[in-house]
C-alpha cells in the first residue's frame, strides 16, 4: 500500500504552518503523528498534495493545568495524556479514553489534536470531550478561535475547523469537586474502534442528588453526541440503581444512531443503554 | 515523482543518510534502502504489527510513519535488538517458551514487547494481553508469546536492569 | 543417552527468526531487480471492452505493462489438481491475466513492472480499463438458481461438479425413533498468514535456468504446475520457500502472480519481485470454507447414532482453485461420523461457482465442516432426547478395543482410545461440579454454557493410491534423504515444507534418537528444489506422518549400512552386532565397540569396505503410507452468556489431543494453541461478507476480525498418546486437531448457556449482536 506523490515540509511554527496550509490553496494537509491521514492516503482514499508537518511545532506539545481544566496540546500523544498523573488525578475519564485508542504503537505517535481534527465517529476522544465540556482552542488566518466541543463536531470526519486553521490545543474542564468520571468502550474486535464508547461524569451532594452529569457518546452515532436525556434523568435524583436504569433508557435519544456491518441501529441502541447504565454504576461503586 | 528529500536517521546506533521520496514509508526505507529485511510489514491499515520498530525508543508501527517523518530519530530494528551472542531478554523468552512459529510477526511482536516491558516492566497476564492489542499473529495462539513476555519481564528483573536498548531515547515532550 | 524424541528442546528455527535473520521470499534482494504490481478488476463480473496501457507505459520507470491479450498464447491457464471422481467437474480456463471477461473484485488485468515499487503502484492507477458490468452473484445457492448469472460458457447452473458418497436411504430415516433436521451455514473465512503472498524471479538467459522464491507450502507441486504454465522443463525451474510466514491453506494454491512474476523475468531479463498487499491478500488469495450445510441426524430414544446425511451446497468461488474441488468433498464428505459408531452415512455435495475468490483449503480443510456439523447435530439431538451430551457420546464413541474400525464412509479407522481422552478432559474440567454451577449460575441469572466435542480427525495425506482413486493429481507419499557427512554431521533433505510448524527441530529429533548422532549435529534443509530430489509438502497434518516416517525409513537405510561397515570393522558378523546410542558394539563384548561417527569416517575413506558395499553414508527413503492417520480428542469450553449484550466471555478451555507418539511436547503444544484460536476465531468473530454486488465488504483487518491476544484466557492442554499402529515412529498429525475441534466446542457451550431462552442454533460467527437476537427471539417466543 503506497500513498500518490507529495511535497513535504516540516514547519517549526503554528504561523508557518497557517502561512503554508494558505499558499497551498486548499491542496495541503497538516501532518502529526500521521495516524488517522497516512492510512486513508495509503488506501488512496486522501491524495493531498502536500503534507506540512508540525511535529516540531513546539508550542502544540505538553499539558497545562489551570484554575478550570487542563490545556493539552494537540500534538501530545495519546500514550502522553493517558499516563500523566494530572490528567489520570482530574480527568480520568480522559486518561482511561487516551489508553484505550488503537493500541501501544498507534498511542506513540497518535495525537490528540489529529484524533480529535479527523473526527472519526468511532474515535474515543470525542466522547470525553464532550462530557469534560471542552474548548477546542484553533489558530486562524486571522487569530485565535474558541470553538466548544459540541459546536466542533459536525459529523463523519467533519469538524468545525475554519480552513487554514491549526489546532493550538483543547482545554478539558474539571468538573465540579466531588465529581467521578469514567470512560466505558466497548471496541469493535477487529480495528479497535468504538462500536460504543461512553464517557460519563457525575457529581452528587452530599444528599447523594445528583447536581451535575455529563455522558457523552461515541461509535453510535454518525457523530458524538451529548445524552442530555440520560443527563436530565439523573439531574435532581438520588444517584440510585433505579435512577441509572431509569436515565439508561435514554441513552440512544440525541444521537442519529447508525448501524454498520458488525453492529446494526437496534443493536447499538441497546448497547448505548447497557453501557451507559454500566458506566454510570461504576461511578456509583466508587 | 515528487522531489527527494534528504533525511538522516540512526539506526541501531548507526548514522545513515538516505535521499527518500516524502511518501516513503520508514518499513520501505529500512528494508529496501538499509537491507534491514527484519522488520515485515503484514497489513496496510496499521493493525497487525508486523512492521514495529521503536523510534526515539518507543514502539511505533514503520508502515504508519514517513521516512520524513523519522528524519533525526533513532530507530531500532530487531537486528538491533540483539544478536546470538548477545540476546535480549525478549528474544530469549520468545525462543525459550515458544513464542513463535512462523515468525513473521515476531520481529514487530518483540518490538512492541520492549515498548511495552519499558513502560511496565511486570505486566499482569491481561496486561500483556492488553499490550498486545496492536499486533496480530496467526500461528502460536498468543499463550506462547505471553509466557514469552512473562519470561523477558522476570529476566529483566532478576538481573535488576531496565529492558532498554542501544538507541532508546526521549521521545516524550512536556 | 536421554530421550531426545519426546522431549522439548528450543526450536532450531528461531535464532534465525528472533534476530531478523530470516529468508522470506520478500527479502530476497537482487541487483537490478524491478517491481510488479498487478491492476485488479474492480467488478465481480464484466466484460472487458478496451484496455489503454500508454499512460502507464509513459510513466517514467515503468519497463513494462502486460495485458491478457498480450500473454494469450505465450503463457498457460492455471490447472486445477484435483478433480474429484464420478463428479463431472467443469474446469473451465482460468487465465492468468483476465483476456474478455473479469469474474471476481481482484481478477488479474494487466500487470506492470517497473524500476520500484512505488512507481508500479503509480503506474497501476494510469491504466484505462473499460469494463461493461454484468449481474454478479456471490452466494451459492442464488448462483445454481434459474436465472442466476452464468460465469463460465457453458457450465450450467454454475455447477462445477456434484460429487456423492456413502449410503443412507430414505428407509432408515423413516424408521428412525428420532430424527434431528438443521441447516448450517459455514461461512467463509480468509486464511491471512501474516506473510501476504511473494515471489521474486530470477532468470538466467545463458542457461536458461528460472529461479522463484515464492511463498510455498509445496513448492515442488509449483514446480510441477508452473512448469506447464511456463513451459520451462521442470530441471530448468527451481522454487525456494524456505521461510514462509505461515499458510494455513492459502499457499498450497498456484495462483496466476507467481507465474506472471516468472514470465515477466524471462521476458525482460531482470530479476522481478512482487508482493501482495493485505488488501490483495483479502481480495485474492484463496479462501476457505463457504458451504451451505443441510444435515439429517437420526437415532433411537435410548441414544444410539443409526444414520447421518448431509446435503453440502459449496461455494467453489469463480475458478477452481488447485486443490479446492477436494475440500467439500473427500476431505469433507469421509470424515462425516466422526468418532462414532454410525451405521449408515451419505454427503452429497454441489461445487457451485460464483463471483468470489476461489475457496481451497484452509486450516483443517473440510474435516473442521463435517466435525461442526457432526458436533452439533449430537448436542441437538442429546438436548432433543433429553440426555447429557457428554453421556450420548460416550454410548456411541468407537472402542479402543474396535480398532481397526471400517467406518460407513469406507475409512479404517487405525487405533484410538477415545474415552481416555473423553475422562481426562471432563477431570480436567471438572465437569460434574461445573453442570451444578451451571444450575446455581442460572438461578441467579447467570449463564454459563458447557460444550464438549469428541472429536476424530484424517490426516497424514496419505496413500499415493488413494490420492489416485480420489481424484488427487499427485502423489502423497514424501521423500527424504539422510546425509551423513564423513565427520559425522547429518543433513536431512526432506520433501516437507514446514512454513512455522517446528519441524527443522522434530526432525532433527528424530535423526538424533534414532541415529544416536547429538541433535546439534544435524541439519535440516527444505523448501528448495533443487537441493530435495521430490516433494509432495506440507498441507492436511502431513508433514510428520509421511514426512517424518520418510526420514525414518531414510535413517533405517543408513543404518543398515553402516552395520554392515561396523560388523566388519569389529570383524565379527552382522548378527552379532549390537546398536544403541550412536554404538555399534559386539554381542556379549560391549567394550569391542565403534561409534557411528567412526563408521562413517571409513564409509568415506573406503579403505576397508566389506565386499559389495559402496563407499559413502546416506539414505533416500520415498515413502508412501500405508493408511491416513486419525488423531483424536476431545475438547471442553467453558462460556458465561451476558444476556444484555450478547458478549461471551471464555471462562475456561481444556484440550486433550492425541497424536500418536509426541516427538517435542512444546511443539506439538504450540500446534494446538494457535488451532484453538485460529477455530474460535470462526466460532466467534470472523466471517468474509459479500454485498448484493459481490463487493468484499470485509477486505481489511479494520473489518475482518482476527483473533487477538485479549480475547482469550489461559487455555489448558493435555495429551494422551496412543501409538499409530501403521507407521514406524507411531505418530499422527496435530496441526490441525485444534481448528477442528475448538470451533464446535465453543459453540456448543454458547447453545448450551442459551437453553433457557430457547435458542437452538446461530450461524457463525457468533457475534455479540447475533447472540442478542437470538436472546431477545428466545424470549418472545417464551
Amino acid at each position: 500500500m503506497i500513498s500518490s506523490t507529495f511535497e513535504y515540509e516540516r514547519v517549526s511554527t503554528v504561523a508557518e504552518a497557517i502561512e503554508r496550509l494558505q499558499a497551498a490553496g486548499g491542496e495541503a494537509k497538516l501532518l502529526a503523528g500521521g495516524h488517522s491521514l497516512l492510512p486513508m492516503m495509503k488506501l488512496r482514499l486522501a491524495s493531498p498534495g502536500k503534507l506540512i508537518d508540525i511535529s516540531a511545532v513546539q508550542e502544540l506539545h505538553g499539558i497545562v493545568r489551570e484554575p478550570d481544566g487542563l490545556v493539552v496540546g494537540a500534538l501530545t500523544t495519546h500514550a502522553h495524556v493517558a499516563s500523566s498523573p494530572m490528567v489520570r488525578e482530574y480527568l480520568p475519564a480522559l486518561a482511561q479514553a487516551a489508553s484505550k485508542v488503537g493500541d501501544l504503537q498507534v498511542r506513540n505517535r497518535g495525537t490528540l489534536g489529529g484524533n480529535l481534527s479527523h473526527a472519526d465517529m468511532a474515535s474515543d476522544l470525542p466522547a470525553v470531550a464532550l462530557a469534560y465540556e471542552a474548548e477546542v482552542y484553533v489558530v486562524t488566518m486571522d487569530g485565535e478561535e474558541t470553538l466548544q466541543a459540541e459546536e466542533f463536531f459536525l459529523g463523519p470526519l467533519l469538524t468545525a475547523m475554519p480552513e487554514n486553521s491549526v489546532m493550538r490545543s483543547v482545554k478539558f474542564r474539571t468538573p465540579p469537586s466531588g465529581s467521578k468520571s469514567v470512560y466505558e468502550k466497548v471496541p469493535h474486535p477487529a480495528s479497535g474502534y468504538a462500536v460504543v464508547g461512553i464517557a460519563a461524569v457525575v457529581a452528587v451532594n452530599e444528599d447523594n442528588v445528583v447536581t451535575h452529569a455529563r455522558i457523552g457518546i461515541t461509535g453510535a452515532a454518525d457523530v458524538a453526541y451529548r445524552a442530555r436525556g440520560v443527563e436530565d434523568a439523573l439531574i435532581g435524583k438520588a444517584f440510585t440503581e433505579e435512577a441509572i436504569q431509569s436515565a439508561a433508557v435514554y441513552a440512544s435519544d440525541d444521537g442519529m444512531i447508525a448501524g454498520d456491518l458488525y453492529a446494526s441501529e437496534a443493536y447499538r441502541r441497546q448497547l448505548c443503554k447497557v453501557h451507559t447504565a454500566r458506566a454510570l454504576r461504576k461511578l456509583l461503586a466508587q | 515523482m515528487s522531489q527527494k528529500q534528504h533525511v538522516t536517521l540512526t539506526v541501531n546506533g548507526v548514522k545513515r543518510s538516505l535521499e527518500v521520496e516524502p511518501r516513503q514509508l520508514l518499513v520501505h526505507a529500512l528494508r529496501d534502502d538499509l537491507g534491514l529485511t527484519g522488520t515485515h510489514v503484514g497489513c496496510d491499515t496499521s493493525q497487525c504489527g508486523a512492521c514495529t520498530v521503536l523510534l526515539n525508543g518507543e514502539a511505533v508501527k514503520s508502515c504508519t510513519t514517513l521516512t520524513v517523518q523519522a528524519d533525526g530519530a533513532e530507530v531500532t530494528t530487531v537486528e538491533g535488538l540483539g544478536d546470538m551472542n548477545d540476546l535480549h531478554p525478549v528474544q530469549e523468552g520468545f525462543w525459550e517458551k515458544h513464542g513463535l512459529q512462523c515468525g513473521f510477526c515476531t520481529p514487530g511482536v518483540m518490538m512492541t514487547a520492549v515498548g511495552l516491558l519499558k513502560h511496565n516492566p511486570n505486566p499482569t497476564e491481561e496486561e500483556i494481553r492488553e499490550g498486545l492489542e496492536g499486533v496480530i499473529c496467526r500461528c502460536t495462539g498468543y499463550q506462547n508469546i505471553v509466557r514469552a513476555v512473562q519470561y523477558a519481564a522476570q529476566k529483566t528483573s532478576q538481573q535488576g536492569t531496565a529492558v532498554e536498548v542501544a538507541a532508546a531515547g526521549s521521545g516524550s515532550e512536556e | 543417552m536421554a530421550s531426545v524424541f519426546g522431549s522439548t528442546l528450543k526450536r532450531r528455527e528461531d535464532p534465525r527468526l528472533i534476530t531478523g535473520n530470516g529468508q522470506y521470499s520478500e527479502d530476497i534482494q537482487l541487483p537490478g531487480m524491478l517491481y510488479a504490481s498487478v491492476l485488479r478488476s474492480p467488478h465481480a463480473h464484466a466484460r472487458i471492452v478496451n484496455i489503454n496501457t500508454d499512460a502507464a507505459k509513459a510513466l517514467e520507470g515503468v519497463v513494462a505493462v502486460y495485458t491478457g491479450k498480450d500473454l494469450e498464447g505465450k503463457i498457460g491457464t492455471v490447472p486445477t489438481a484435483w478433480l474429484p471422481p464420478d463428479s463431472n467437474i467443469q474446469t473451465p480456463p482460468h487465465e492468468v491475466l483476465a483476456v474478455n471477461k473479469v469474474r471476481y473484485v481482484g481478477d488479474g488485468v494487466a500487470l506492470v513492472v517497473a524500476e520500484n515499487r512505488y512507481v508500479a503502484r503509480d503506474a497501476v492507477d494510469l491504466i484505462q480499463v473499460t469494463y461493461a458490468p454484468l449481474p454478479a452473484v456471490a452466494e451459492q445457492e442464488q448462483a445454481i438458481a434459474d436465472g442466476a448469472p452464468i460465469l463460465h460458457d457453458g457450465v450450467e447452473n454454475n455447477v462445477a461438479f456434484h460429487w456423492q458418497a456413502g449410503n443412507a436411504t430414505d428407509d432408515v430415516f423413516e424408521n428412525a425413533e428420532v430424527i434431528v433436521k438443521q441447516r448450517f451455514r459455514q461461512q467463509r473465512l480468509i486464511p491471512n498468514p501474516m506473510e501476504p503472498r511473494a515471489a521474486t524471479a530470477q532468470y538466467n538467459p545463458a542457461t536458461g535456468e528460472m529461479t522463484l522464491w515464492a511463498t510455498s507450502q509445496n513448492p515442488h507441486i509449483h514446480r510441477f504446475l508452473l512448469s506447464g504454465i511456463l513451459g520451462i522443463p521442470e530441471n530448468k525451474l527451481r522454487i525456494v520457500s524456505v521461510d514462509v510466514g505461515g499458510g494455513f491453506g492459502a499457499k498450497i494454491a498456484c495462483y496466476p502472480d507467481e507465474a506472471m512474476v516468472a514470465y515477466a523475468a524471462r521476458d525482460l531479463k531482470r530479476p522481478v519481485k512482487w508482493v501482495e498487499d493485505r488488501r490483495e491478500n483479502f481480495l485474492v488469495t484463496s479462501h476457505g470454507r463457504d458451504m451451505v450445510l443441510d444435515v439429517e441426524f437420526a437415532g433411537t430414544k435410548d441414544g444410539d447414532f443409526t444414520a447421518i446425511r448431509v446435503k453440502n451446497i459449496a461455494n467453489m468461488g469463480a475458478y477452481l482453485s488447485t486443490a479446492g474441488p477436494g475440500v467439500p468433498t473427500i476431505l469433507f464428505g469421509l470424515i462425516v461420523p466422526g468418532a462414532y459408531k454410525i451405521p449408515y452415512a451419505a454427503v452429497d455435495v454441489y461445487g457451485v461457482f460464483t463471483n468470489t475468490t476461489p475457496t481451497d483449503a484452509y486450516r483443517g480443510a473440510g474435516r473442521p465442516e463435517a466435525t461442526y456439523l457432526l458436533e452439533r447435530m449430537v448436542d441437538l439431538f442429546a438436548a432433543e432426547i433429553g440426555k447429557d451430551p457428554v453421556e450420548v457420546r460416550r454410548r456411541n464413541l468407537i472402542q479402543s478395543h474396535e480398532f481397526p474400525y471400517n467406518t460407513a464412509m469406507g475409512l479404517e479407522y487405525d487405533s484410538g482410545n477415545y474415552e481416555v481422552a473423553l475422562d481426562k478432559a471432563l477431570a480436567m474440567v471438572g465437569y460434574e461440579e461445573l453442570r451444578q454451577k451451571q444450575q446455581e449460575l442460572r438461578s441467579q441469572g447467570r449463564h454459563l454454557g458447557i460444550g464438549v466435542t469428541t472429536y476424530v480427525e484424517i490426516c497424514g495425506l496419505g496413500p499415493s493410491q488413494v490420492a489416485g482413486a480420489v481424484g488427487f493429481q499427485g502423489g502423497l507419499w514424501e521423500s527424504a534423504t539422510v546425509r551423513v557427512h564423513p565427520t559425522g554431521k547429518v543433513t536431512v533433505f526432506t520433501g516437507a515444507s514446514p512454513h512455522g510448524q517446528g519441524e527443522e527441530t522434530t526432525f532433527a529429533q528424530i535423526v538424533s534418537q534414532r541415529l544416536g548422532v547429538p541433535f546439534e549435529d544435524i541439519e535440516v534443509v527444505h523448501g528448495d528444489t533443487n537441493r530435495i530430489a521430490m516433494g509432495w509438502g506440507t498441507y492436511g497434518s502431513r508433514t510428520t506422518p509421511v514426512g517424518g516416517n520418510a526420514i525414518a525409513v531414510a535413517v533405517d537405510k543408513v543404518l543398515e549400512k553402516a552395520k554392515k561397515i561396523a560388523a566388519h570393522m569389529l570383524e565379527v558378523s552382522e548378527e552379532d552386532v549390537r546398536f544403541e546410542d550412536g554404538k555399534y558394539s559386539v554381542e556379549g563384548a560391549p567394550t569391542r565397540s565403534v561409534t557411528i561417527q567412526e563408521v562413517t569416517l571409513q564409509a568415506y575413506l573406503a579403505w576397508n569396505l566389506p565386499q559389495g558395499v559402496e563407499p559413502a553414508l546416506e539414505g533416500t527413503a520415498f515413502y508412501d503410507p500405508v493408511n491416513f492417520v486419525y488423531p483424536f480428542g476431545t475438547h471442553i469450553c467453558v462460556v458465561e452468556v451476558d444476556e444484555e449484550t450478547g458478549d461471551i466471555d471464555l471462562v475456561k478451555y481444556v484440550a486433550v489431543d492425541d497424536c500418536g507418539r509426541v516427538i517435542n511436547p512444546m511443539v506439538a503444544e504450540g500446534q494446538v494453541h494457535g488451532g484453538i484460536v485460529q477455530g474460535i476465531g470462526q466460532a466467534l468473530w470472523e466471517g468474509a461478507v459479500y454485498d448484493e454486488q459481490a463487493q468484499l465488504l470485509t477486505g481489511t483487518f479494520m473489518d475482518y476480525a482476527m483473533p487477538k491476544a485479549r480475547f482469550f484466557k489461559e487455555f489448558e492442554t493435555a495429551f494422551t498418546e496412543t501409538p499409530a499402529p501403521q507407521n514406524p515412529l507411531g505418530v499422527k498429525g496435530i496441526g490441525e486437531t485444534g481448528t477442528i475441534a475448538s470451533t464446535p466446542t465453543v459453540v456448543n457451550a454458547v447453545m448450551d448457556a442459551l437453553r433457557p431462552f430457547g435458542v437452538k442454533d446461530i450461524n457463525m460467527p457468533l457475534t455479540p449482536e447475533r447472540v442478542w437476537n437470538a436472546i431477545e427471539k428466545g424470549r418472545q417466543e417464551a
